[in-house]
């Protein structure tokens, strides 16, 4: 048999990591905008630089676009090597590549515009969502082709960890983002309440074990060794702690929704393979490590090995203080506060950035032909954005447990020492500020790699074409050997790798939704519990326009303390008509689940209006643009008929007759807002009357008085039977 | 499924599945020799010493 002569394709490599670089900085830099604006809320200037709009821009920035195409950069670099052939299609590179491309920009337009779905990670409404599933089939088209052109029989472990995450990412992608559209860029979830925040967590939990870990693992597994050069420590320890990562990580997501009206079964469920998760986290963490023993002084001398030896760190530390977050008595104290995004950033900062420099560092001289620029620039990066990551943690630790425990404690008298949910907030500036010097930091290592990669590439010239050759496979089929375990025959057949990947993820995910979905025993229905008014509902697709559940949890626990404070804890069966659920996942603000009639219309008027009016030292955006623009009415009547597609009681008369249900509400709001409010005229039709619509509605419905607007005839005709 | 009794039979019977195949894993990766680790393992290393992968173990 005669070698072949082949040629890797380096160019896609080039293009994905320039897109990784170019993204990366302004992903991070939206990142520091916002951190900088709870500082300094004066930054909210327009509608699409409020806090609400541009968070989700921050986190689709960086898992999609800076960890998204660093992905791609380095599955086609390590792909192409291991598999030892060039990519089965240029073409399919090109439309990956450029598709990926388009839905990020498409992103960077659509979400300041407030086009969001609210569904955390997979905030982009759904003609976005189609093309991202074109494009990852694209992707997965031309992955798996490559793997069967492949000269080296074997699949080596980083391959194994790169289907998993094609595969899981599809399926997750795919039933999270079922949505009914209304309009081009407007759609409701097909899930409600209870049901849509386990379909939610299920996909946000995965999102990062899918998208966050498993294929930055596969890198992990190339690159390590690599810039090592020495095998993987243990083999076999890959393998095991693949299956038991990939089957246990799937159920971890109830652990977002401990201590709220999620079935109790379903949370236990999470937290128990939340702490089993540990094992295989490890197992990774491990041989990472140990892929080094004996070769430490290694470290000392390159940039490269620090930045994956401070990853893999980081790596085992998230994922041990994730199953700790996991108990029921760690998340008490940690949910809704700040000690979840310290949590997050070790992980993404640690694990995913440093992974991704030390990746950069490590190709982009050898497809270039050359040697890095300055080690000592990458050695200063290295160091400088430790020191960030340091600076971004620390005061996020300090800030949530300050946070939690303020809100937690009591007087000798039984009330609540910091009532003001302000006090709290304001405790926390300091501690905010930090951590923005902290993203300033590490932004800045980013800058230096910038100017360290530029001067590498003018040293050297793209090697678009690297050749290398070898033995084609045999063309005779592989002789099962006497005695040769059946995995050994999988090993070999990568469609069934595929397949027996897709049964483990897919099991956790239909045992825990299905049963949520389909037992009716789940959701206890209240039947005082009503859709919300065709005013009400303009109003809560402004509030997911603005973001608002970026700062405002709509989930109050069964806690003294929160009972205290909000009101009665939150129901199962109060969200039944909730498309999308609204629970949130943070308390930057109070939680608004018992908001409605805690104040006059005046207070939400002047409060959202300019938030210092009414809580000195707010750092809430002031939302002045709901205040000069009339509210669209131009889909309110499709927008009920969605929803009684998705099984929410609107009679049919009460659609027809919806504007005028909506303006004789919006009217009397608007003419109490003028009797207390003195001096101002208010229309009805400015959008802010939507919201306080909506915001007086929350959480009023278990308390029996089906009206606190006087609009009590609207209840009536509201559904279809009653 | 119109009530939660009984519904404990699918965890127990997905846990049942995924033990036995991970029980099957482990095993298969504990018997497998050392020499072909060993080369699986080198797999992202520049290494010329094989020529013909069909010839293993």
């Amino acid at each position: 048999m005669q070698a072949e002569t082949f040629y890797y394709d380096n160019k896609i490599v080039r293009n994905f990591t320039v897109a990784t670089i170019v993204w990366g900085v302004i992903g991070l830099l939206v990142g520091l905008w916002i951190a900088f604006s709870l500082v300094y809320p004066e930054m909210n200037l327009a509608s699409w630089l409020s806090f609400g709009r541009l968070r989700a821009l921050h986190t689709n920035g960086a898992i999609f676009a800076f960890v998204g195409n660093a992905i791609f950069a380095g599955i086609y670099y390590s792909l192409q090597r291991l598999l030892k052939t060039r990519m089965a299609s240029d073409l399919l590179g090109k439309i990956h590549f450029w598709g990926w491309q388009l839905i990020i920009v498409s992103a960077v337009i659509t979400l300041p515009l407030g086009l969001t779905s609210s569904k955390e990670y997979a905030e982009l409404e759904w003609p976005i969502d189609i093309a991202i599933t074109l494009i990852w089939v694209v992707f997965g088209v031309n992955m798996f082709w490559t793997i069967l052109k492949r000269r080296e029989r074997h699949l080596y472990v980083a391959i194994w960890f790169y289907i998993a995450t094609f595969v899981t990412v599809a399926v997750l992608h795919i039933v999270n983002n079922l949505e009914l559209p209304v309009s081009a860029f407007k759609s409701y979830s097909i899930f409600a309440g209870v049901q849509d925040a386990l379909v939610q967590w299920w996909y946000g939990h995965n999102a990062v074990a899918f998208f966050l870990t498993t294929p930055v693992l596969g890198l992990m597994y190339y690159f390590v060794p690599k810039a090592a050069n020495r095998p993987v420590y243990s083999y076999r320890l890959s393998i095991i702690h693949f299956w038991a990562l990939i089957f246990l990580y799937i159920w971890a997501g109830p652990h977002h929704l401990l201590y709220t009206s999620l079935p109790d079964w379903a949370q236990s469920l999470g937290t128990v393979f939340s702490i089993m998760l540990i094992f295989p986290s490890w197992g990774g963490m491990i041989n990472g490590l140990l892929t080094l023993r004996g070769a430490w002084d290694k470290v000392r001398d390159s940039a490269i090995l620090k930045f994956f030896v401070v990853a893999i760190t980081a790596y085992g530390m998230s994922t041990l203080e994730g199953p700790l977050l996991s108990l029921k008595s760690f998340n008490a104290i940690a949910h809704y506060t700040d000690w979840i995004p310290a949590h997050v950033h070790i992980g993404t900062l640690g694990w995913n950035g440093f992974m991704i420099f030390g990746m950069i560092y490590y190709l982009m001289p050898r497809i270039y032909k050359t040697s890095l620029f300055s080690e000592k620039l990458a050695n200063a990066h290295f160091w400088i954005a430790t020191t960030g990551i340091l600076f971004w943690a620390l005061p996020m630790y300090v800030s949530g447990w300050t946070q939690s425990l303020m809100w937690k404690e009591f007087n000798p008298d039984g009330t609540l020492v910091y009532g003001n949910f302000l006090e709290t907030v304001t405790q926390l500036i300091p501690l905010y500020f930090t951590r923005a010097i902290g993203g300033t930091l590490y932004i800045t290592g980013m800058i230096i790699m910038v100017v360290n990669i530029i001067r590498t590439v003018k040293t050297g010239k793209l090697v678009a074409e690297e050749e290398a050759s070898a033995l084609p496979l045999s063309s005779t089929e592989y002789k099962k050997k006497k005695g040769e375990h059946w995995h050994r025959v999988i090993e070999r057949r990568p469609v069934q790798l595929m397949i027996f990947s897709i049964v483990a993820i897919l099991i956790g995910g239909i045992i825990e939704i299905i049963p949520t979905i389909m037992v009716k025993s789940n959701v206890p229905t209240i039947s005082s519990v009503m859709p919300y008014t065709a005013l009400e509902l303009e109003g809560r697709d402004l509030y997911i326009r603005e973001g608002c559940n970026a700062c405002h949890s709509q989930m109050i626990r069964p806690f003294r303390s929160e009972v205290a404070r909000y009101g009665e804890y939150s129901k199962a069966g109060e969200f039944v008509y909730d498309h999308p659920f609204l629970w949130g996942s943070k308390r930057t603000g109070p939680d608004l689940h018992r908001e409605g009639g805690k104040y006059p219309h005046s207070w939400h008027y002047n409060h959202m209006l300019d938030p210092t009016s009414m809580s000195p030292g707010s750092i809430m955006p002031a939302y002045k643009w709901l205040y000069t623009s009339d509210l669209n009415t131009e889909y309110t009547t499709k927008k009920l008929e969605a929803m009684v597609t998705l099984g929410v009681p609107y009679s049919a008369d009460y659609i027809a007759n919806a504007e005028m249900h909506l303006m004789a509400q919006a009217e009397e709001i608007a003419a109490e807002l003028e009797s207390q409010l003195s001096d101002v005229e208010v229309s009805p039709q400015e959008e802010i009357i939507a919201l306080i619509a909506y915001l007086q509605r929350l959480g009023i419905d278990i308390k029996g008085n089906p009206s606190n607007h006087t609009e009590a005839t609207v209840a009536g005709k509201i559904t279809a039977e009653k | 499924m119109e009530t939660i009794d009984g519904v404990s039979i699918y965890p127990i019977l997905s846990f049942l599945i995924f033990f036995t195949l991970f029980v099957g894993a482990v095993t298969y990766i504990l018997l497998k020799d050392r020499k072909s680790i060993e080369e699986i393992s080198l797999l992202p290393l520049d290494n010329d010493k094989e020529i013909s992968h069909e010839e293993t173990k």
